[in-house]
């Protein structure tokens, strides 16, 4: 049995709280890099995943972190034999590696998925396909997100 | 509150078609505090599910990294005349619906 | 380039005397649209994809809503606010006789529920205040603004003009010294843009929600580290005539989308 988000978020605490980090913090600040590579084997199993197929719009200086255009597009002929079963997107530095999954069908006609996403940081952002035939595609690109000068004070 | 919803309202059948929804919500992440230290409960959608005549065309988990307002866009071959239903689910029991028509010749 | 500009600048200032010193001319006033990305144009542009118009249709609802102890709507006023309410917005703040003082359109809208609809007022950057207000400036797309034009106003855009050139904050910044002359340079990665108040309320993406133009004048001012003027207070609604005459002759944008 795979273990679950939940159960590795628990697992994580532990770790740091045996560690040497003397400070006992409930939940890491930003995903670390295990994390995403952790979210990322709770979509796809041990199954390998490959490079390319996979393109993932989304400007390279982003003008503010908190609504981030982004559109991913697989290359495929989308019948019953060959489409995407579904687009998983992912993140290294937000508090949760996870930014959405999307289930298409080959009915979608188009690969293709747009929403608007927030960035705490500048980082990497993963996007993963699953063809029908169960084969996982990827691609990874990096992010710089700059901070508006005069944010407001949250209140 | 509002959701904006963009289909075609005709299509030849065969077409494939873009979809888009717009709707009105905080995504609040669940990560973030007041002023006085109270972490502010996390309240997003969870959930969209798009049918076309009764049948899921597809179908989002969405996360605290969504934008408030969630937007989407996606893809659908059109079929046959009728009826999108939208339906978006989320925390704290948070459920919105939302239809749109299409002819296709 | 800049030098080009400067000249450029300078040709313009001594064909148009009228200008005070450090102003921006009418035909080099520039939209904040002007200095945002592709990406965020795009968001502004199609109205499906522009989350301000949530609230736009929003709006459209609280507009045929009876309200208030006299059971009355906007519409049962005003009508069809597309044809009623159009370059409403693009004279506001405007100068009220019986107040004898200019009112923004927020209050405007206040005023009518006190008076018409004997309802209570929308507090500031209610969502409802927002919604009927992004309504109402929706109308005015595309109308050159002319607030300010109103004799009467003159005094008030002169104060606005005066807040706006004082230096203020543990910063000691005023507003004319990046709007004025330093538009087109950068702040800590973001470009710094001339203010011309064109698109209010907009959709902030910072905020991820609409805001007014108080909140904007506000988040100013606590970013030169000033004590931020009340929402409603004389400064404020002087400081927003200012901008609006500042900005005299750019279109109306409402709803904006702004990083």
């Amino acid at each position: 049995m795979p273990t679950t988000r939940r159960q590795f978020l628990s697992l994580a605490g532990g770790v740091t709280a045996a560690g040497t980090i003397p400070i006992v913090t409930l939940r890491p600040l930003q995903a670390t890099p295990a994390m995403l590579t952790t979210a990322i084997r709770n979509v796809v199993g041990e199954a390998p995943i490959r490079t390319g197929k996979v393109k993932l719009d989304i400007p390279p200086l982003v003008e503010n972190g908190n609504t981030v255009p982004l559109t991913v597009t697989v290359a495929s002929p989308m019948t019953a034999d060959d489409h995407v079963k579904s687009i998983h997107v992912f993140n290294e530095k937000n508090p949760q590696p996870n930014i959405a999954n999307f289930h298409l069908n080959s009915a979608s006609g188009r690969a293709q998925v747009a929403t608007r996403i927030r960035l705490a940081d500048t980082q990497k952002v993963v996007a993963i396909a699953r063809l029908s035939d169960d084969t996982f595609w990827q691609v990874a690109v990096d992010v710089v997100v700059t901070l508006a000068a005069c944010t407001e004070e949250m209140n | 509150m509002a959701a904006l919803i963009n289909v075609p309202a005709k299509a030849r059948r065969g077409d494939v078609i873009e979809i888009r929804t717009l709707t009105s919500h905080i995504m609040e992440t669940g990560f973030r505090h007041t002023a006085d230290g109270k972490l502010v409960p996390r309240d997003i959608i969870t959930s969209f599910t798009c049918r076309y005549n009764g049948t899921e065309i597809f179908r989002a988990d969405l996360f605290p990294a969504i934008a408030a307002n969630p937007y989407l866009s996606f893809f659908t071959v059109a079929k046959d005349s009728g009826t999108f239903e939208f339906e978006w689910i989320g925390d704290n029991g948070y459920s919105s619906t939302g239809s749109a028509s299409i002819t296709v010749e | 380039m800049s030098v080009w500009r400067a000249i450029a600048a300078a040709a313009l200032v001594s064909a148009a005397p009228a200008l005070l010193a450090g102003e921006i001319p009418p035909d080099a006033r520039r939209s904040g649209y002007s200095f945002m990305g592709p990406d965020t144009r795009a968001m502004q542009d199609d109205d499906t994809s522009n989350p301000g118009m949530l609230f736009v249709l929003d709006g459209e609802q609280l507009w045929g809503k009876k309200t208030g102890s006299a059971d009355k709507a906007c519409a049962n006023c005003h009508g069809d606010a597309r044809s009623s309410m159009k370059g409403v917005a693009a004279r506001h703040p405007a100068f009220d006789k019986t107040l004898d003082r200019p009112v923004t359109l927020d209050q405007r809208i206040n005023l009518c529920r006190a008076n018409h609809q004997q309802a209570a007022p929308l507090p500031y950057e209610s969502r409802d205040l927002l919604a009927l207000s992004a309504y109402v400036a929706h109308q005015s797309r595309g109308a050159a603004i002319t607030a300010g034009d109103d004799p009467q106003a003159k005094p008030f855009v002169d104060q606005g003009r005066e807040l706006f050139m004082q230096r203020e904050g543990q910063l000691n910044l005023a507003c004319t010294n990046c709007h004025d002359d330093n538009f087109d340079k950068r702040l800590a990665g973001a470009p710094i843009t001339q203010g011309q108040p064109t698109g209010y309320p907009l959709y902030r993406l910072e905020w991820q929600t609409l805001g007014s133009l108080e909140r904007r004048l506000r988040s100013c001012m606590s970013g030169v580290r000033a004590q931020a003027y009340e929402y409603g207070s004389p400064e404020l609604v002087a400081l927003e005539l200012y901008l609006m005459s500042r900005a005299r002759g750019l279109p109306m944008e409402t709803p904006a989308v702004r990083p």
